[in-house]
């Protein structure tokens, strides 16, 4: 029978509509095509099939002997409202279908979860080392791919450099301290990871991206170090030893992994050097844009904001 | 067995089966009576006003005297409002408001700026437990870290008071105490009740961003000034 373009009918008496198959519409049985107390949707299906076609054959009779141009019979447009029904059913199943489906792609927060999968040994441990660097430079050196320590490293350089600010008046026009603290941190985290990685991907370096954000947020263990030092501390040699001892033992180890995972002089001279530099100007500009001492203030008085 | 069906007429088909030794088991009924009947003992629609708010209050109450007292126990998380923690970080950013707003200086921060740190914050502490496997709802980690901010804010007023009196190093000191006291508490209170949901050897990796989280509000409480 033809059933129409709506519906996938596929068996001559109609097969389940997907709302029966799935489940997914009401849980009420329509009692209108029954007329006995009759359980088995078999019956009703064949009922209704039995139905639609005696009409059928009705119409058809009707047009055979009267006018073609009057088609409105009440078969037919009953037949025809059913169709546009279950048509506007279907599509909105379908769109309900795909919009879940997208929502669960792009929504999914389980696709993060692979790198948060670590412990607080593990935590520990790879902070330590990020100070350590390693000398075999001809094997490529193991980098981890996680994400909850470079995370936590650059929210504790924002709670940082937010300290820094307060105890030195800082003075920002544009924009608020919160702000630029934030922005500071993980601009550099994610801007000079990303930098790296496109130069890396250049000179077909041995990289991911997930791994040099790893190296990269852990090499910010050292920066934490120095500022939270020197923002109490002020004396400026002490910030320049701390400077070369911190910052070039982070830098380092950054730099060797990265020697050992790219191949060829020139290559590695680049990318380590735009590295190196960017790393160390990095805590220089911490320290002196962000922690101006004003000079006859002791260091031991509270902070105080005046006007 | 007529009246029973009219109110049931679906009743009858429960003992229906395809095959005879398989009998079809369950109730399918739908008691189609006047509805209202069932809907008024769930209804809250047409309580008066002042029932409903006042009804909201004390369970918000409710949740304040258990963060003032934490002991571990279910009560924020089984029936978890976002009421509390909005009054909470309202009253907060209007407390941090009046610093030393002067348009050249950056004092004080912005009304937004606490609400934006607090519920980014929350949302940021909360995708972290969850991504370590935690067994907390969303909204139920939002809730807790929401209503834990209750004892900095208690700080907030105190300190107000404080510098009041004056902002010399003495009242230096003793706001220090007070927010450092209050910073302790907020933590130790969210901890009692998120600790639970996750796996014993991670509670450390919750907790750090948790402190770090009340860290910030209370280095924000403590480095208020009022303007002159």
């Amino acid at each position: 029978m033809s059933a129409g373009s709506g519906n996938k009918n596929t068996e001559p008496w109609g097969s389940f509509d997907d709302n029966l198959i799935q489940g997914s519409g009401s849980a009420v049985i329509d009692m209108e095509n029954m007329d006995d107390t009759s359980g088995s949707s078999f019956e009703d299906m064949g009922e209704l099939h039995q139905r639609m076609k005696e009409e059928e054959e009705v119409t058809e009779e009707a047009a055979a002997t009267e006018d073609h141009e009057d088609g409105e019979f009440l078969g037919m447009k009953g037949l025809k409202g059913q169709l546009g029904r279950q048509v506007a059913d279907e599509v909105w199943q379908a769109g309900k279908r795909q919009a879940s489906r997208a929502f669960n792609l792009y929504a999914n927060i389980d696709i993060l979860r692979p790198y948060f999968d670590v412990e607080p040994v593990q935590v520990r441990s790879r902070l330590m080392e990020s100070m350590i660097p390693v000398r075999m430079i001809n094997f490529p050196q193991k980098i981890a791919g996680e994400l909850y320590g470079p995370l936590m490293l650059v929210f504790t350089l924002v709670a940082i450099l937010l300290h820094g600010m307060k105890t030195s008046d800082t003075i920002i026009r544009e924009g608020t301290l919160m702000g630029t603290a934030i922005g500071t941190c993980f601009g550099y985290w994610l801007g000079v990871s990303s930098f790296i990685y496109f130069l890396a991907y250049l000179v077909n370096a041995q990289i991911t991206m997930l791994q040099m954000l790893s190296l990269l947020g852990y090499g910010l263990f050292g920066h934490c170090v120095v500022l939270l030092v020197s923002y109490n501390i002020h004396f400026h040699f002490l910030f320049y030893v701390l400077w070369l001892l911190c910052g070039g033992l982070s830098t380092l180890r950054m730099v060797a992994a990265l020697l050992s995972r790219t191949v060829g002089q020139t290559p590695r001279l680049l990318l380590c050097g735009t590295l190196s530099v960017l790393h160390m100007l990095f805590l220089l500009y911490l320290h002196f844009a962000y922690h101006k001492i004003v000079e006859g203030q002791s260091p031991l008085r509270p902070p105080i904001l005046s006007l | 067995q007529a009246s029973a069906d009219a109110n049931r007429p679906f009743a009858g088909l429960s003992d229906v089966s395809i095959s005879e030794d398989i009998p079809v088991e369950g109730d399918i009924s739908v008691p189609v009576g006047p509805s209202a009947r069932r809907d008024d003992e769930f209804s809250t629609l047409d309580e008066p006003v002042k029932e409903t708010v006042l009804r909201d209050l004390r369970a918000v109450g409710k949740k304040f005297v258990h963060v003032l007292y934490p002991k571990r126990s279910t009560a924020l998380l089984r029936d978890w409002d976002l009421w509390g923690p909005l009054l909470l970080c309202v009253t907060l950013a209007l407390l941090l408001q009046g610093g030393a707003a002067d348009s050249d200086y950056q004092g004080g921060p912005q009304f937004a700026e606490v609400f934006v740190i607090v519920w980014f914050g929350s949302i940021i502490i909360t995708i972290n437990s969850k991504l370590l496997g935690g067994t907390i709802s969303f909204f139920q980690s939002l809730c807790v870290l929401g209503y834990c901010i209750l004892p900095l804010t208690v700080a907030m007023a105190v300190c107000r008071i404080v510098l009041v009196a004056g902002s010399g190093s003495v009242s230096f000191a003793v706001r220090l105490v007070v927010v450092t006291a209050s910073f302790g508490w907020s933590t130790f209170a969210s901890t009692a009740f998120l600790a639970d949901s996750q796996p014993a050897n991670r509670k450390a990796l919750v907790v750090y961003p948790v402190f770090l989280f009340y860290f910030v509000i209370g280095w924000m409480v403590l480095t208020f000034s009022p303007s002159q």
